[in-house]
């Protein structure tokens, strides 16, 4: 009887232990694939783990070129490229904050400068650069405007690389003449005048995509009905969202989205229908250029001028409505230096020229080689040296995540809707419960 | 001593799953529950208690109703579609189709795959463009002369759309479920039945369906729990777009994007007691029958 009851004991404590010991290696193989990373490598060169949501075509290329920049000028580092798929960085962002709230970030991650850092500045994440930006004269060759518009109470958090214009009204020649509209439209009066033309002659006048596209179209139709003073405004503690000037804006929008066509599913089927010549109209910023002009694979492969061309949103002629990929440095890095080393990277004009002419953007420095940028970022880098600049509200600029997530799903309720006076309040409210 | 011998082995046995999921499943929902009841709107505050105040408040918001509304006609729409297309596969097969093991394949494959794979296809079948400029099924529907639709952008209708895949997808497993059950009648009860003069439909109306209940049940308690909590398929098909949102959506932008854990975790209790109602009497059920036999 003892001996047999012996076995069960021991098979129990057996695999008891095991399949304790299988967890705890478990966690430990899943947390070092987590973090996957910055142990020294080789010959003891040292990693830097560079998070971004770059790996499309065009953007991951501008990252290589940058990357091996960095590498000539930094032998004694390896850069290790941690981007994570998915536009507009949904996805990055969310393994971002899981990282961030594990005291484990990577040594400086992609962000888009302005409002949308507020939350990780707040959570004190990142530390400030202002002896980076003093030491590297940053203040010099960025616009004085863009340093006003990423400070937070004087100080800076992020190295904006790049420059996005939002407010670009892109167009099809062909059916603009066949409708009759002889010029872009200049003014939200004209613009809704050419959208009636067209709808007229039976072709989509204005392409939308998911939701979000319509978010950054009503960014445009604020700025231009609003002007560029009145539109920054907004965006300060205290501003009035209730006013008249908003109410007449959101009229504006309200009749512009009437003459929208089915929603796509994302921004690049909205701004074929106009490459193909279904559409008249679509608002999308500068990214759409190089989807249009790109050859096959990562582009439609069509001719500037002729089968696409564009012009500032209408009523925003004069204002730069930019959004910028920046790069940060988190507080707690364990690669400080090399942190540094690669923000450095990023600053110089030689890593900005580098990555922008791939990526197609431009670069936030002004003293870019303008030989480099051809066709519509030649007029983009002309526009950003002598415009007005705006904040983005979909692309993180004005505002931070929270109240972007608000403003979003007013819009979205809107479309549903259609209620001028249910979408202010709702602005209204988002203002106040976040703007600082 | 002898005492202890006996249970002793059998609970270490199970020990590590009682610590795990005491950890894993039971702490996090009641950590959960207790986030839920604080104002903690962002991640920096402390959150002090304010006890059932989000519970509440959520349902001001349009968004929620919005939400809540598409998760019912999703789940009216996407039970019944894979309950009764379940069941009309099952019964070909019992009624003796040639082929039948690889039909039962078939119908099964879908489940292997997950719903995302499932949504990248559909939102393809489904793309809502019309005329010139349709694809998928629109474009079907167009050469075989039906009239096209949104599909899931359709405003009122559009969630039935969208349970769709999810019936496609799952309809399969139900059919497995009421294979095996309709196998599970013993002849000798439907020899019965005809012997006292029942025609085929009678066999079925009077002595196969009642004997169905628990498998239709489970399938029930399957199938509604699947669709309460649906987020993959709908975050593939459309993202997360007001159009289509459902609480699962909801609560992930009022995590990731809103950067409010107080009012994600008011979300998914919500979305937990849901699923509750669903298992809770089948679990009390269960155990009844369990003791009666």
């Amino acid at each position: 009887m003892r001996r047999k009851m012996r076995r069960p004991w021991v098979a129990a404590v057996a695999v008891t232990m095991a399949s304790v010991l299988s967890l705890a290696a478990c966690g430990g193989g899943g947390g070092t694939g987590q973090t996957a990373q910055p142990t020294a490598e080789g010959g003891g060169k040292k990693q830097v783990e560079v998070f971004s949501w770059w790996t499309g075509p065009g953007e991951a290329d501008g990252l290589k070129a940058m990357r091996q920049i960095f590498e000539q000028q930094n032998p004694s580092y390896t850069f290790f490229d941690a981007a994570v798929a998915g536009g507009s960085g949904d996805k990055a962002k969310a393994l971002l904050q899981s990282k961030l709230q594990a005291d484990t970030p990577p040594d400086t991650f992609q962000g888009h400068a302005g409002a949308e850092l507020q939350g990780y500045i707040k959570a004190g994440d990142l530390e400030e650069l202002n002896s980076l930006y003093d030491e590297l004269k940053l203040k010099d060759v960025f616009p004085s405007q863009l340093v006003d518009q990423i400070s937070v109470q004087g100080k800076i958090y992020s190295v904006p690389v790049n420059i996005h214009r939002s407010n670009v009204l892109w167009f099809n020649p062909t059916v603009l003449k066949e409708a009759g509209v002889t010029a872009p439209p200049k003014t939200l009066e004209e613009f809704v005048a050419a959208l009636e033309k067209v709808k007229a002659k039976g072709k989509i006048p204005l392409s939308i995509g998911s939701e979000w596209t319509v978010t950054h179209l009503l960014e445009s139709v604020l700025l231009g009905s609003l002007g560029t003073d009145a539109y920054n405004a907004l965006f300060k503690p205290g501003a009035d969202w209730n006013s008249p000037q908003v109410t007449k804006a959101l009229e504006s929008f309200k009749k512009i989205l009437s003459y929208a066509g089915d929603p796509q599913d994302d921004w690049q089927p909205a701004a074929k229908q106009v490459a193909d010549g279904e559409a008249a109209f679509n608002i999308m910023g500068d990214w759409a250029y190089g989807y249009f002009h790109n050859p096959p694979e990562g582009g439609l492969g069509k001719k500037s001028k002729t089968d696409f061309d564009w012009a500032p949103a209408p009523g925003t002629e004069g204002t730069y409505l930019w959004l910028s990929d920046s790069f940060t440095l988190p507080k707690g890095a364990k690669n400080r230096d090399g942190a540094i080393a690669w923000l450095k990277v990023a600053a110089s004009k030689e890593g900005q020229d580098a990555f922008n002419p791939k990526k197609g953007s431009i670069p936030a420095r002004k003293d870019a080689d303008q030989s480099l940028y051809t066709d519509y970022l030649a007029d983009a880098l002309k526009d950003w040296s002598s415009n007005k600049l705006a904040g983005s509200i979909q692309h993180g600029v004005a505002v931070n995540q929270p109240w972007l997530a608000s403003i979003n799903e007013a819009v979205g309720l809107f479309i549903g809707t259609k209620d001028v006076p249910a979408l202010q309040k709702a602005l209204a409210e988002a203002a106040q419960a976040n703007a600082q | 001593m002898r005492r202890v011998r006996t249970w002793l082995p059998g609970l270490l046995l199970v020990a590590p799953s009682i610590v795990l999921i005491g950890v894993f499943v039971y702490g996090m929902l009641g950590w959960n529950f207790r986030l839920a009841m604080t104002d903690k709107h962002d991640e920096v505050s402390e959150g002090k208690f304010v006890g059932l105040e989000n519970f509440l408040g959520i349902w001001d918001l349009p968004r929620w109703h919005i939400s809540v509304n598409h998760a019912i006609m999703f789940t009216v729409v996407f039970v019944l579609g894979a309950l009764v297309l379940g069941w009309f596969l099952a019964f070909l097969m019992e009624k003796g189709i040639r082929g039948e093991g690889s039909f039962r394949a078939i119908y099964l494959f879908p489940m292997a795959i997950s719903f995302v794979a499932t949504g990248i296809v559909w939102r393809w079948l489904m793309n809502s463009g019309m005329g010139e400029r349709a694809v998928g099924f629109n474009r079907l529907f167009d050469a075989i002369g039906l009239p096209q639709w949104q599909w899931f952008r359709d405003p009122d209708w559009g969630m039935a759309a969208m349970a769709l895949p999810a019936i496609w997808q799952m309809s399969g497993y139900v059919m497995a479920l009421f294979l095996a059950g309709f196998r599970g009648v013993p002849e000798e009860l439907r020899e019965a039945a005809r012997v006292d003069g029942c025609n085929e439909w009678g066999v079925y109306r009077h002595v196969v369906l009642p004997l169905l209940r628990p498998v239709t049940l489970s399938a029930l308690i399957i199938l509604g729990h699947i669709s309460l909590k649906v987020f993959d398929l709908i975050v593939a098909v459309s993202g997360k777009q007001i159009i289509t949102d459902v609480p699962a959506v909801f609560m992930w932008v009022a995590v990731f994007d809103s950067h409010d854990p107080a009012k994600g975790a008011t979300i998914a209790s919500y979305i937990v007691l849901s699923v509750a109602i669903f298992v809770i009497p089948y679990l009390i059920w269960s155990v009844r029958k369990e003791r009666r036999s």
